[in-house]
């Protein structure tokens, strides 16, 4: 058994794959530069600068401002409708905004704010404070917010000397560390926290407007959004949330000098799920509501209103009401409704709209000059027309200043028209990618696959020469090459172009390598036109197309279906399906192969049509666990993935809690059933109390923790202390214990149970120690196993007897009981400990699909053993080979169960509830968070993973079923069943068919990574490839990451089973026998 | 022999395949608004009505149906109910397929059924005319080498074509092309007639490039 070199080929192969897909990633995300310079009094935008002294001296228009972010204010939530009568819970809860516009229509106004995606609070907050647009790499910051550094609003407030006061969100202050003057941020990670931010923010509002210790106020009420978040708009909680915020803008608006002005907005809005994050017009299109004591609205009213306002907009128009300079990277252009016209300036010392509207291009003008200096991300004829464009502006803007003339009304919408045109030229040439780099990738990928291929084709090839030191090491020289070229030439060293290069010359050193070792003709092109190979094409095509992956769950089920149906109807077109006709049994013996005896052919082919329908009935099931994407309209998200907690009718959520529960403790009542009837339970070693104490305790502790989490807070209210506590607790002993159980399973993974027998009292000298793999000695096993025991000792007696006479040492007969299952009774009690896991971090429902995936994942393998069986006389495989067929059925069943653990490839659909279980007051650092929300995303992926080498032992397994409930047959060699100890009689067969299994099952995740690879290059002009090819691939490259790490975890148990068994038998059986 | 067998095959399928023409290309006459995606369910009954009654006429007239044992009516009725049961039953089981492959349980289970109803009439009913009511003997025909006659194969190749074409006709369901072709089932009864037709036309032509490996057991 080669243990050293499988891992580290695997682990090898896993690093090619890592490898093309950082550098892909890295040029295919988009970056944009950002401009460290920042806007300053002394910058001359103003043409009459000369005469009117500094821009940040003269009064502005507004001293203070009062600006309230009520974080996820939709737009629906702020209008009034005075007909509703029947208004729903987040529907007319806001009349003061209405009150406000229609009594007082030159103060107040309500705007359709619309945000730029991604809709996270932390990527908003940077818009609107830097008037910027985000870039998608920005997505992935929001744990780990960091000070912004391009120049913003916060800190022009406080160069112009305002005292900027700061109460809400703490993500502001880790996004300005120094901006404020004062500041009292409110823990804002707990979703569940309804209250802490927003009854923080109401202690100390009125105290601060009250006294004079600020100029702007900035508070960011959180409760709405984390309302959305735990119970959706559509809840009695959103109606007093709202009513809550009313009653604040009110007393607000109540204590407002003539010299302030209000802002209050939603920084973004929110799905009908009270879900955010991505680019549907629910989520960007939030409220923004401007007030003032002093008439505000100056335009004429003829003038044309804006209906929908950009959220980068805010910007530069509230840096000019407040009289400082707008900072240098926005792209916003000035509400124009808030200045007046020239002809009506009534009002001294305001900016007229051509004043304002000007000084915003000439700022503009200068980022975009500043920007195309620095980088060339924005195509040259773009930039010249734009440049024409303001020049002629300029000219014109200046003419008629110098002349004195009025401007002619024209060259306001030209001016607008020019601010709208460089936003848009902005957003289209920050999708910028790194062709040199995305190219790179592609290669690596596409050279990992290839290499996996060989690898899984010669495995044994692989193990046996040495391939891997020359293969490792000419990685390494290039690796150490490309490093020190790049040093010399350029100064520096990028890491990403070495790991390519080391990548793609130890993926050629190994082709040529196996090139010459390989036997002829086994690898041909033809071995590729297998189904399943070509459902894995179909797989890896349908990633292509944006339909095919908004749909991907059913696509995902009906190649299953396909594959599943194919393995019966091949078996029968083999001939394999039904017994034999009898005419065969007419011919000579000899001339035929020997055909399985009937009996076993029809139980067989019972086991695999009975398997197929469990498969199907699992798949057609899994089919409404499904939850919903933004695309699919017609879509309604599953009913078990509502946590029980937002469940309002008691009865329904009753009937999901005793379901949730059957579920479990049927999940662990099979895993138990299964030891137990392999007789796994009966040592005294610390993985039996893993599984007959930790596996029980665990799922009654996941069963009280969804209680407690299910208890309806206004019922239990004297209790809120115990189920805080409760809350805390016991998902943390959970953890522990299932932590525990692993821990255990690791250090000590024999479930061997070994019977020493007296010798017999004839005084029989004893026959030479051999073992027997049989199962339990449960009750009903004992009885099972009499029989053929009785059989052994008596031919055993007369063998002995007869032959031999010799060794009278007296040493007892070794039985070993579980030695049969002995690799896989770890992994499948594994699988149960991470299953239970894994399904905590879930909602409740989800022990529904759990119980599914481990009854197809039984199916699977169980129609891969009959398959086995019935093909085993007519294949002339070597060894333990598993076929295509049921790796490609085991992948795609990894896919299938993503969607049906209700998951989908989207950043909005994350179930970020993971991070809190057993944590509910939020965490500390990112890494146990992002770890917890892995875990429960890729959850699916991670059990098949980890049960992906059960593919092999199972036909070995099930051989007792064939030899049980048939005649003894193994009579023969006087050896029964031996199940599994067959790998061991054949070492290099086992660990090549590791091998192999192992490479196919990341080959197959690998055409999925490359074909999205594909998709993402190939497509990435194309309309969807932000909503769709983008989030796709980063979910799949992720998936991949995580079950390649599973898949080596699963290999290594397995190794480690090995290094206990052969300590086992050395401390049993001395040299002279095996 | 080989010829004999070839040429009356191909025109027996060139019939059936006429048949399938006639039966989109007629109703214009009698139906308003005839089309194909229009009036889907009315051209995909007129066209499994077409081909079970060619069908049956041919191989009627061809007298390919295995030799009864006993001549008498009774015995021949008894076949003919066995016969209409299969045909009802396989119907069922096709529409089990495609509902469990993923198509509406409730809504359009007429459409369902419709695409099940011409599933059989162009896989079961030939079984049924070539092999009788014998299950049996169906299973065995789809076995390497089951077949024991040209028709036995031309009947593998037929119904294989005429599922794999169903199966391939749901494809484009998922697409957002908007067309209306894209409805269900008419892409995959689309699907299945295609296939249908390709098996008769690649029936009689594999047969004749093969004919050298194809050696036929006699019953």
């Amino acid at each position: 058994m080669k243990r050293l070199p499988i891992l580290v080929l695997l682990l090898w192969l896993c690093t090619l794959f890592y490898v093309g897909v950082f550098l892909f990633v890295g040029g295919f995300l988009l970056v944009r530069l950002e401009v460290n310079r920042t806007s300053t009094c002394a910058d001359i935008l103003h043409p009459g600068a000369a005469d009117k002294g500094d821009f940040c001296l003269k009064e502005p228009r507004f001293r203070r401002a009062v600006i309230l972010i009520i974080d996820a204010l939709k737009a629906d939530f702020a209008r009034y409708n005075p007909v509703n009568a029947v208004p729903r819970p987040f529907e007319n809860k806001l009349p003061i905004l209405e009150e406000m516009v229609s009594s007082k229509p030159s103060h107040a106004r309500l705007y359709t704010f619309r945000a730029d995606p991604p809709t996270t609070t932390m990527q908003r907050i940077k818009g609107f404070t830097t008037g910027s647009l985000p870039t998608f790499i920005d997505v992935g910051n929001n744990f780990a917010s960091s000070a912004i550094l391009e120049d913003n609003l916060v800190l022009q407030l406080g160069q112009a000397g305002k005292r900027v006061v700061f109460m809400g969100d703490d993500t502001w202050v880790s996004l300005f560390p120094r901006g404020f003057h004062r500041s009292l941020p409110f823990p804002s990670f707990n979703v569940k926290d309804l209250h802490t931010v927003d009854n923080g923010i109401l202690q100390n509002i009125f105290p601060t407007l009250d006294g004079d210790d600020w100029d702007v106020l900035i508070a960011h009420f959180l409760g709405v959004d984390h309302c959305g978040h735990r119970f959706g708009p559509d809840h009695p909680a959103m109606a007093e949330k709202l009513t809550q915020m009313d009653g604040v803008i009110r007393s607000v608006i109540e204590r407002l000098q003539n010299d302030t002005l209000l802002v209050v907005m939603g920084d973004h809005g929110m799905t009908d799920t009270g879900d955010h994050g991505g680019e549907s017009q629910k989520e960007t299109d939030a409220a923004l509501f401007l007030y003032s004591s002093s008439p505000l609205l100056l335009a004429p009213s003829s003038q044309v209103e804006p209906e929908v306002v950009p959220q980068t907009d805010l910007v530069p128009t509230l840096a000019l009401l407040l009289g400082v300079p707008i900072p240098y990277s926005s792209l916003g252009q000035v509400l124009l409704p808030l200045f007046p016209l020239n002809t009506t300036s009534g009002v001294p010392l305001t900016l007229s709209q051509e004043e304002a509207l000007w000084i915003n291009v000439k700022q503009v003008n200068r980022f975009l000059e500043t920007y195309s200096s620095m980088a060339t991300d924005i195509p040259a004829d773009r930039l010249s027309h734009l440049r024409a464009h303001f020049s002629q502006l300029s000219s014109r803007y200046l003419g008629s200043m110098h002349t004195g003339a009025p401007l002619p009304p024209q060259l306001l919408a030209s001016m607008q028209e020019y601010l709208g045109s460089v936003r848009e030229t902005c957003r289209a040439s920050w999708a910028r990618f790194n062709p040199l780099k995305m190219a790179c990738g592609l290669l690596v990928v596409c050279g990992a696959c290839v290499v996996s291929y060989v690898l899984a084709e010669l495995s044994s090839v692989a193990l046996r020469s040495g391939v891997l030191k020359p293969v490792l090491m000419g990685g390494l020289a290039v690796a150490t090459t490309v490093a020190v070229v790049q040093l010399f030439t350029l100064g520096s060293v990028e890491a990403s172009w070495a790991l390519g290069a080391a990548a793609l010359a130890s993926e050629l050193l190994f082709l040529w390598r196996t090139r010459r070792a390989c036997p002829r003709g086994r690898l041909s092109p033809r071995g590729l036109l297998t189904p399943p190979l070509l459902v894995l094409l179909l797989r890896c095509a349908s990633l292509l197309s944006d339909s095919y992956v908004i749909s991907e769950g059913r696509v995902v089920t009906f190649l299953i279906f396909t594959l599943g149906v194919y393995v019966p109807v091949s078996l029968n077109w083999e001939g394999l399906l039904v017994p034999s006709a009898p005419a065969d049994t007419q011919k000579p013996p000899g001339c035929h192969s020997p055909a399985l005896p009937p009996s076993t052919v029809r139980r067989e082919s019972t086991a695999v049509l009975v398997c197929l329908g469990v498969l199907v009935s699992c798949l057609y099931l899994s089919l409404s666990f499904h939850g919903c994407r933004e695309e699919q309209g017609s879509c309604r998200p599953s009913a078990f993935l509502t946590p029980l907690s937002r469940m309002q009718d008691g009865r329904l959520r009753n009937l999901h809690y005793v379901l949730s529960l059957a579920a479990l403790f049927a999940w662990a009542f099979l895993l138990l059933r299964w030891l137990r009837h392999y007789g796994n339970l009966n040592s005294a070693g610390v993985v039996t109390f893993a599984a007959r104490c930790l596996l029980p305790l665990a799922s009654v502790c996941m069963g009280l923790h969804w209680a407690v989490g299910a208890a309806p807070e206004d019922s239990f209210r004297n209790l809120s202390e115990l189920i805080s506590l409760a809350q805390v607790t016991v998902p943390r002993v959970t953890f522990g214990l299932l932590g525990l159980g692993l821990l255990l399973l690791w250090l000590d993974p024999l479930t061997v149970y070994l019977k020493t027998r007296t010798p017999p009292s004839s005084g029989t000298p004893l026959p030479p120690p051999r073992y027997r793999a049989s199962t339990g000695i449960s009750a009903q096993a004992e009885l099972h196993h009499l029989i053929p025991q009785l059989y052994q000792r008596i031919r055993w007696s007369l063998e002995d007897g007869g032959t031999q006479g010799s060794e009278p040492d007296g040493r007892p007969a070794v039985e070993a009981y579980g030695l049969g299952t002995v690799y896989s009774a770890p992994l499948v009690l594994l699988c149960g400990l991470l299953g239970l896991m894994l399904l905590l971090l879930h909602p409740e429902g989800m022990a529904l699909a759990f119980l599914m995936l481990l009854l197809q994942a039984a199916a699977l393998l169980h129609l891969h053993a009959s398959t086995r069986t019935l093909s085993s006389l007519q294949s002339q495989s070597n060894g333990f080979t598993v076929p295509w067929t049921p790796v490609v059925l085991w992948s795609l069943a990894a896919s299938q169960f993503f969607h049906t653990t209700g998951h989908l490839p989207t950043f909005p659909s994350i179930q970020w509830g993971a991070a809190f279980v057993g944590f509910p007051q939020g965490h500390v650092g990112t890494t146990l968070p992002a770890l917890l929300v892995t875990l429960n995303t890729f959850a699916s992926h991670i059990l098949f993973a980890v049960a992906c080498p059960l593919l092999l032992l199972w036909p070995l397994v099930c051989e007792v079923r064939g030899s049980r409930t048939g005649r003894p047959v193994a009579g023969e060699d006087g050896d029964d069943v031996a199940m599994e100890m067959k790998l061991r009689e054949n070492p290099q067969q086992f660990s090549s068919a590791l091998l192999q299994l192992s490479a196919r099952y990341l080959l197959i995740g690998g055409a999925q990574v490359l074909a999205s690879v594909c998709a993402a290059a190939v497509l990435r002009r194309h309309l969807m490839v932000w909503k769709v090819f983008a989030p796709k691939l980063m979910f799949e490259a992720s998936a991949f990451i995580v079950s390649s790490v599973f898949v080596l975890l699963g290999v290594s148990l397995v190794l480690r089973v090995d290094v206990a068994v052969a300590c086992l038998f050395q401390r049993l059986l001395p040299d002279n026998s095996r | 022999m080989w010829e004999v067998e070839i040429r009356g095959m191909g025109s027996a399928h060139a019939l059936i395949a006429a048949s399938i023409f006639m039966a989109t290309v007629v109703p214009v006459v009698f139906v308003d608004n005839f089309s194909v995606c229009g009036t889907h369910l009315v051209w995909l009954y007129s066209v499994a009505g077409s081909v079970a009654v060619v069908n049956i006429t041919v191989f009627w007239l061809l007298g390919i149906s295995p030799p009864t044992k006993k001549n008498t009516l009774g015995y021949k009725l008894s076949r003919l109910i066995r016969s209409c049961v299969y045909f009802m039953l396989s119907c069922l089981f096709f529409h089990t397929v495609v509902v469990l492959y993923g198509a509406p349980l409730l809504e359009s289970a007429l459409e369902t059924f419709s695409l099940a109803i011409l599933l059989s009439t162009l896989t079961t009913l030939r079984c049924l005319c070539i092999l009788g009511p014998n299950v049996q003997a169906w299973i065995r025909v789809f076995s390497r080498d089951g077949a024991m006659s040209v028709w036995d194969t031309s009947l593998q190749i037929t119904s294989g074509c005429s599922v794999v074409g169903a199966w391939v006709g749901a494809f484009p369901i998922p697409l957002d092309w908007d067309r209306p072709w894209q409805a269900w089932p008419i892409s995959c009864s689309l699907g299945a007639t295609g296939g249908f037709v390709m098996g008769l036309l690649a029936a009689p032509l594999w047969i004749r490039w093969h004919r050298k490996q194809l050696t036929y057991k006699l019953k």
